[in-house]
């Protein structure tokens, strides 16, 4: 099997399903000629192998690069638009929780607008806040939208290419952190079903729930729980909306421990929700009381030392399930 | 080092053909054949029928809040350019408009009736949803002239929005982008002079709207907004142009929003009696039934059974939507269409709904 960074494998998606389908373009910021010239990121080679008219460099305009995918759209074309980082998606927000989410349902149905937001979230960096600040609940919170957040390559590819071809506006966040680390891909065309989660390490004492860059960081602590005679189970969401409450369920249910875990802040964070739907559909599966490890309830610390206390780790993780054995 | 002058070409062009007596500048008569003349008429006085009925409604408590257009008739000279194939990206004060590209009064009556269906989009009119975020569906309509573009397809995007969008900057946006990307749209600034109950003097220091187009290097006009035949040309030749490859432009309607910013608010707390009266005697439809009379096309005869008709229509769609929510609707239906496919997680609340319903039946 090939082994690709989440930046190729998201550009394999890319140019697969733009040689599948002419109605595919991309536009945004430095899609086309971009300052980094790095052939790890995303858009890597677009330009030259599909010219101007397919891969669009826009003006510095968020609001109008998301209007230009909700507008693109109607007609029938499917946008792959870029916002380069998750905090800049409040400039665009009007268009996307307002329009790309609203406008099938107030057009009856009759106008579909298959568009796809792609942004890269993430702290690790010491870029600071207003470049690192994940907003996956913000977007979650929005009818109409599916929000997808893949953790591994293989995820990014099946799911971005569902996303393509998915009648409904889908916000796509990328971790940048994984653009980095290689993993296996298969080499055959395939596709990954939006609103589906996946086990990627059954246990059955914990359910560990986690989702992007934090399913590696799940896997890590399970590795480390596993050595201490804890067998915990690591459910990969991918997608936040719609949610897989099925995998959820039957996974807390079997385990009878939860622990969330995410590198947003926690008020208001989705672990809430999780925690949520499983005190009202499983709460007598419980055998201890939930938890949630995620990052503190402040803006991403600039200084580099200070962002590493800020993300969670597996040892945050270990703590809070040994905490509930 | 010099410090010198950049010569750029700056040219705001005001443009009327019938002036308030409703007589006609010769030399700018854009030829308009006589039955599309009747049409305009008709759709106007349409228009103006619909929007006084609507209010009676709004008072009577049968529709909730609306954005009355009396005064902004002369808009269908507009919509009138447009082919079928071409999309009509309004605001909230685009009635006559959405009437002439087909919508029908009904679905208007929908909307602001409260029900889901007044948004839905007849089958072959290419008319947007009425977009509320002010200045937003400008956006809309550079996606839609870039996928006319992207597909070779002759199309244009015409985008409604008032003087006060201009002060948003999603209006600047997609003005610079369409400029940039040369996408055929044309952006239709009805300057009615009042932005809710901000005047167009504090909404803007510019001294004409239509200037803005200088910055982004397209054309920009001033039309007459309450001459129909000025409306008509000026949109003609902006249409033609972003047909033919020729890009965006900017027109300013400049009009006068004769009644209230929308049901909700009383405009005699903010401006004067005196102003109102002077934009009542440029009335459009007053205007251009003067110039239509002195031409034979209409008599008082034929006024006067134009406007029975007229009412007699407004009368009959009112009936229809009577009937139709006398029916009543299955409140089930409020779950589809927020996605293609129904999620699980929705399916399960709409089943909540079912059953709370059931249980209120037994």
């Amino acid at each position: 099997m090939q082994q690709l960074t989440m930046g190729q494998a998201v550009n394999q998606a890319l140019r697969e399903e733009m040689l599948r389908d002419f109605n595919v373009f991309i536009a945004g910021e430095g899609v086309g000629v971009s300052i980094h010239d790095n052939p790890l990121m995303p858009t890597a080679g677009l330009l030259k192998d599909f010219g101007p008219e397919r891969v669009k460099d826009t003006p510095v305009s968020e609001a109008a690069i998301a209007g230009l995918a909700v507008g693109s759209s109607v007609m029938g074309l499917r946008p792959v638009v870029e916002i380069m980082f998750n905090p800049f998606v409040t400039i665009a927000s009007d268009m996307i929780v307002n329009h790309a989410a609203k406008l099938r349902y107030l057009s009856g149905g009759k106008s579909t607008f298959p568009l796809v937001v792609r942004m890269k979230s993430g702290a690790g960096f010491g870029a600071g806040c207003q470049h690192s600040h994940n907003l996956e609940a913000w977007m979650a919170h929005c009818p109409g939208l599916k929000v997808v957040m893949p953790g591994t390559p293989a995820d990014a590819k099946g799911l971005l290419k569902s996303a393509i071809r998915d009648d409904n506006p889908v916000v796509f966040i990328e971790d940048m952190m994984l653009y980095f680390i290689p993993g296996p891909v298969p080499e055959e065309e395939y596709t990954i079903p939006i609103g589906k989660a996946d086990v990627k390490r059954v246990g059955s004492d914990v359910s560990i729930v986690s989702w992007s860059k934090m399913v590696g960081v799940a896997l890590k602590g399970a590795q480390i729980l596993a050595e201490n005679g804890v067998d915990a189970e690591v459910v990969d969401l991918r997608t936040l909306l719609p949610l897989d409450r099925e995998t959820l369920l039957t996974s807390v249910r079997k385990t009878g421990r939860l622990v969330v875990l995410h590198e947003a802040t926690r008020t208001g964070g989705f672990a809430g929700e999780i925690c949520a739907i499983v005190a009202e559909d499983a709460l007598n599966s419980l055998k201890a009381p939930f938890r949630r490890v995620t990052g503190p309830d402040i803006p991403v610390p600039f200084s580099p030392p200070l962002e590493r206390f800020y993300i969670p780790d597996e040892n945050n993780l270990v703590e809070a399930v040994l905490g509930i054995m | 080092m010099p410090r010198k002058a950049i010569n750029l070409t700056c040219k705001v062009e005001y443009l009327s053909i019938l002036d308030e007596t409703g007589k006609l500048d010769k030399k700018l008569d854009p030829s308009i054949p006589d039955d599309l003349l009747l049409r305009l008429y008709r759709a106007m006085l349409l228009a103006r029928r619909f929007d006084e009925r609507m209010l009676v409604l709004q008072r009577q408590g049968k529709i909730g809040t609306f954005a009355p257009i009396k005064g902004q008739e002369a808009q269908v000279g507009a919509a009138a350019v447009l082919e079928p194939g071409d999309w009509l990206v309004p605001s909230f004060r685009e009635m006559p408009s959405e009437l002439w590209r087909g919508k029908s009064m009904e679905s208007v009556l929908f909307t602001y009736g409260g029900y889901n269906e007044g948004g839905y989009i007849p089958e072959g009119i290419n008319n947007l949803p009425v977009s509320i975020p002010v200045g937003s569906q400008t956006l809309h309509a550079v996606g839609l002239g870039y996928a006319m573009k992207y597909r070779g397809d002759k199309s244009v995007a015409m985008v409604f929005f008032g003087d006060g969008a201009t002060s948003e900057g999603d209006f600047h946006e997609a003005m610079n982008f369409a400029a940039v990307f040369r996408t055929p749209t044309v952006f239709m600034c009805q300057n009615n002079h009042w932005a809710i109950s901000v005047p167009r003097s504090r909404q803007s220091h510019s001294k004409t709207l239509a200037q803005k187009a200088l910055a982004y290097d397209m054309p920009g006009i001033q039309l007459d907004g309450n001459d129909v035949l000025a409306v008509y040309a000026g949109a003609k030749e902006a249409v033609d142009r972003a047909r033919s490859g020729g890009g965006p432009t900017l027109i300013e309607l400049v009009t006068y929003r004769m009644s209230m910013h929308t049901t909700a608010d009383d405009p005699k707390k903010y401006r004067s009696e005196k102003e109102v009266e002077e934009w009542e005697k440029r009335d459009p439809i007053v205007r251009f039934e003067k110039y239509l009379r002195g031409r034979n096309l209409l008599t008082d005869a034929g006024v006067e059974e134009m406007d029975e008709d007229v009412r007699n229509e407004v009368r009959e769609a009112e009936e229809r939507w009577l009937e139709q929510i006398g029916k009543g609707v299955d409140p089930l239906d409020m779950f589809d269409h927020a996605y293609a496919e129904m999620p699980p997680s929705l399916r399960a609340q709409k089943e909540e709904l079912e059953r709370e319903l059931s249980e209120k039946k037994r």
